[in-house]
Parts: C-alpha cells; structure tokens; sequence
C-alpha cells in the first residue's frame, strides 16, 4: 500500500508537471497579446512595448518557460499580470468560497442522486423507474446556464425565496448548490440505480428477506450502504469536473470564488491566473482520480491495488 | 437489425430519436421553415419603449433586443449547434479510435507513449481549456469545432483502449496472427468491427455532449458569435432582461435541453442493446 502510494503521487507529479508546460506552452503560442491588454487599448506602440519589458514577456520564450518552470518547482506560482498580486495568494483568497460551494453541491448531488436512484432501483422495470431515469437524465442533458436561470427566474425572481445572487448567507449558497447538484445528482441516480440492482441480486439480501426482515431494515441497512460505495468514488471523479462547471455556476450567481476569477483572468489574458486555475484544477482531477482508486478496493475486495 | 427491433421496443427511446430527427430537419430545411430571416431587424419588433416583444401570433415566440424573430434565429441556431455537433463528435471520435486503437493493438513504446499523453489529457480540466482557447484565438466556428473534439478525444482513446487491449488477448485474434494475418488485416478485418457497437454508442452520447459544450461556450461569449445565430449566444444576449423578457432565456435553453436529451435518451438505448459488458444486466 505505501509503495503503491509513492508511486501514484510520482505519476500526478509527472503528471501535473506536463500539465504545466503544455498548458504554458500553448497560451504563449496562442494569438493574444497580453502586454497590449495589460497596457490598454488606448496606449501607444512605446507603452506596449514598455509593459511587455515589465513583464519579461521580451525575452524568448524558452527562457520565459524554464524560469516559470522553475518557479513552480518552488511552489511560486508567479505574479497576476493585472492586479500584480502573487497568484497563490489571489487563488488562496477565493478558494474558501468555491470549497464552501463545493460541499453544497455535492450535498445536494448525494440527495438528490441516491433518492431518486434508489426508489428507482427497488422499483426496477415499473412506470416509477422509467419516469426517475428520464428526470434523471433531463438534469444531465440540460447546461448548467439553463438549470441556474430557471432557478433564479422561479425561485428567486417570482417566487421571491431566495435573492439574486450575493454571498456571506446561507440563503445565497442554496441555488448555485442546486444547479451543480441537480446536474451531478442526474448521474449519480443512475449509478446508484445500477448498484442497487446489483445488490439486490446477492445472497445476502435474499437471506435477510428469507428471515423475514423489515422490508425498511432491509432497504437502510443492508442494500443502502452496499449501494452508496460506488458513489464515494465517484465524488473523487467528480471533484475534477466539478472545477469546470464553477466558471459558469459561479458567473450566473456572482459566486466570489476560483470560477468567477478564472472567468476574469481569461477575459484579460491574465495568463499567470490562468496557468495557476489550470494546475490548481489539475491537481483536483488527479487526486480525486487518486482517490477513487484507493476507495475501489474497499468497495470490490477482489480489485487489487497494483 | 436486431438493432432497430430493440429500439422500436423501448418507446421513450423512439420518441428521442423521432425528436432528434425533427432537429436535423429543421436544421437542414432551415431557409423553408423559418418565417422571416434571422438577421432582419423588424421596425413592428420592438415596443414603443425599444423593449422585445413576448411571443405573439405574428411572432410566434416573440422578438429580441434588436427586434428579430426569435423563432427564426433559433431554427438557424440548430443548424449551428448541429454542425458542432457533427464536425467536433467526428473528429474526436476518429481521432479517439486512432489513438485507442494504436495504444491497445502495439506493445511497448509506442503504447507507453499514447497512454501517458491521454493520461495527460484526462487530467486537463477540459472546460477551462477550452474556454481559454477559444477567448484567446477569438470566437469563430472552427475553433470551437476544433477545441471541442480536443477535449472529447481522451475520453473515446480511453474506451477504445480498453477495448482493444481486452480484444487483443483473445483466441481468435492468436488464430489470425499464428496464420500469418498481418497487423493491419487484424486491426481492420478483425478488431474495428468488433469496436464498432462501443463506437456507435460513444458517436451518439458524444453528439449530447458536443451540442452542450458549444451552448456553454456561446452563453460565454467565446463560441459562436453573435450575429451567427446560435441557442447559447442568443441566451448569452438575452440574459440581462431575464426578468422581462424570460422567452430569451428559456425557449433558446430549453432547445439545447432538448436536442441533447433525445440524443441521450437513443445513445443510452443503444448502449443497453450494444454493449457487451451490460448485457443482461438491465
């Protein structure tokens, strides 16, 4: 287990280092020049060119590569273009809100996705079932954009719950925890449906039923935890696509977090902010993979760590 | 043709592939159906105010900001959302299956090599990239086609992969090579239409995906641009008067919603037909 451990953690760190030159490698090769947004769009030919000094972005880009590189095997991530702050400190800032909005997402997702994934799986092959996976899959097929402005419009704007957009209340974080929620909970009703079927087919259920069982203490205690381990792993999965769907959540709601940063930085070819968002991104993706792997056995013991 | 008898048996999947037909239709038949054009500013499109008007008989789902029909820019809108659909899902589909298939089948190096560079890609946040891509090179078709079947081609390479590695050690693939078949009449005769079930099933759940990607990139701003109608540019536009004019938002949302839920619902029943490892499991 520890030497499986080492060397998974050698592979993200690889893995993150490529990450890293390609991602910086392609923003530089890309036609956008961010001395000319830096300077302004009224400044002159001399201006630019004094900005893009200021930056370093004159010297060539090999050089500019392995000082970044270099940098980064520090753990420096560099300084933002725009507002000349060091990027971790601007990503430390914004990443309270975007893990508070984390954990209310997949609160909302587990819910939302083992409720109806579990009615669903007991009540397989019925009218129920069928209705469940067709909700559950208009979460999935509807943009995140659609679910947060039909939320707004109904909850917030007629009905006149919850106010639009804000942050520092727990009435701010309840609808952009449930559009990213309804979107995760779509898939995970139909995992959960799947692994409820499964285990609706072991023996041991059989056995607790042939005892004769309270069919609640059978549903709670045997098939509910046997069914929710997959689901554990796939939160680790879901912690990496989660950092893609926040530039859009958090955009609709005014969100302070990492999403609305990134969506900033990109609009001004801020690239440090966008090199940080990406690895920072990254690192989420690979350790959640990480974990859901490490979970698998705990979940199948015939999966072996290798 | 077992195929289509499965699908006519499972009626919510009939109804998803009759709705994403009638997409293509309109799409196609777009310049016929479309009662006026996308681009024509009406002067009896706005109120006295300036304000769009909600939907109404000669508008049938009411007017934009700048007085266009919202019907006629949203049947041209699925003809762009459907050319993403198509270009970006086949482009990552194909390259996909070159790169699973080639990883899968060859030993040593090579493999190495490509798995390391779809590990690589897995772990690229594929929307910030392909928001960051596209705001910098500028909001043109092409490039998004392009970037949404770079961020679509780890996915298909890894399920190709996978497949192919669990193909390439079974007996009849050893029967072929101890016979003197060469690598290419074994990857093209032997293991492609072996593929071809997953394939089909990846192509059709990628096409839901692909559409999504490009209405998140256009609700952005950074996909297709305004004038070219399409349903995220035209919700990207709207959305500051949600509140009074809700039709702007809604009808172009539910449209994407839609198309990738009919594709979805046909992609999930034939993935209950096709799929080896589900069989009999559902």
């Amino acid at each position: 287990m520890p030497a499986y451990l080492a060397r998974r953690l050698v592979q993200a760190a690889l893995i993150l280092l490529g990450v890293a030159a390609i991602t910086y490698l392609l923003l530089y090769m890309l036609p956008a020049d961010p001395a000319r947004m830096v300077a302004g769009r009224s400044a002159g030919k001399e201006q630019v060119e004094m900005v893009r000094m200021q930056l370093g972005l004159d010297r060539p880009i090999w050089e500019q590569f392995g000082s970044y590189m270099w940098k980064l095997l520090q753990g420096d991530l560099g300084r933002s273009y725009l507002q000349r702050v060091q990027v971790t400190e601007l990503l430390g800032a914004r990443l309270p809100a975007s893990l508070l909005l984390m954990v209310g997402a997949i609160f909302c997702e587990l819910v939302i996705g083992v409720t109806l994934g579990m009615i669903a799986g007991l009540r397989r092959g019925t009218a129920v079932d069928q209705t469940l996976m067709v909700v559950a899959l208009v979460f999935i097929s509807t943009p995140q954009f659609v679910i947060a402005l039909s939320l707004l419009y109904v909850f917030a704007y007629w009905l006149g719950w919850f106010s639009i957009g804000g942050y520092g209340e727990f009435q701010h974080l309840v609808l952009p925890s449930l559009t990213l929620g309804l979107l995760g909970g779509g898939w995970y009703a139909r995992v959960t449906r799947s692994s409820v079927i499964e285990v609706l087919r072991q023996d041991f259920i059989r056995t607790a039923r042939a005892k004769g069982l309270d069919r609640w203490r059978i549903v709670l205690v045997h098939i509910l935890p046997n069914a929710v381990l997959p689901i554990i792993a796939m939160v680790g999965i879901d912690i990496g696509y989660f950092m893609g769907s926040i530039v859009v959540v958090e955009s609709v709601f005014g969100w302070p977090g990492i999403g609305q940063l990134t969506w900033q930085a990109i609009q001004q070819i801020d690239i440090p902010i966008i090199m940080g968002v990406t690895l920072l991104s990254a690192c989420a993706i690979v350790l959640g993979n990480l974990l859901a792997d490490l979970v698998a056995p705990l979940i199948d013991p015939r999966i072996k760590l290798r | 043709m077992s195929v289509w008898r499965g699908l006519v048996r499972r009626p919510v999947a009939m109804v998803g592939l009759v709705v994403a037909f009638a997409f293509v239709v309109v799409a196609i038949a777009a310049p016929l159906i479309a009662p006026y054009s996308p681009q024509e500013q009406f002067f009896d499109g706005l109120t006295l105010e300036g304000a769009p008007l909600p939907p109404n008989e000669r508008f049938l789902l009411g007017t934009d900001l700048l007085g266009r029909d919202l019907l006629s820019r949203m049947i041209y809108g699925a003809r762009t959302s459907l050319i993403v659909g198509l270009f970006a899902n086949g482009i990552a589909l194909l390259a996909g299956t070159l790169i699973g298939l080639t990883a899968g089948f060859l030993r040593g190096f090579v493999r190495s090599i490509l798995m390391r560079a779809t590990d690589l890609m897995m772990a690229f946040p594929a929307l910030i990239l392909a928001i960051t891509i596209a705001a910098l090179v500028g909001p043109r078709l092409e490039i998004v086609i392009y970037v949404i079947a770079l961020v679509n081609t780890g996915p298909v390479a890894r399920v190709v992969y996978a497949e192919t590695t669990s193909l390439a050690e079974r007996e009849f693939i050893a029967a072929e090579r101890a016979i003197g078949a060469g690598t290419a009449r074994i990857l093209f005769r032997h293991i492609l239409p072996h593929l071809l079930p997953i394939l089909i099933v990846w192509g059709t759940l990628g096409i839901s995906t692909t559409v999504l990607f490009e209405a998140i990139l256009s609700y952005l701003g950074v996909g297709v641009r305004p004038p070219e109608p399409s349903w995220g540019n035209i919700v990207f536009d709207g959305q500051s008067y949600f509140q009074t004019a809700p039709w702007l938002v809604f009808f172009p949302g539910f449209a994407v919603a839609l198309l990738a839920l009919s594709v979805n619902l046909v992609g999930d029943a034939l993935r209950d037909l096709l799929d080896p490892t589900l069989r009999g499991r559902h």
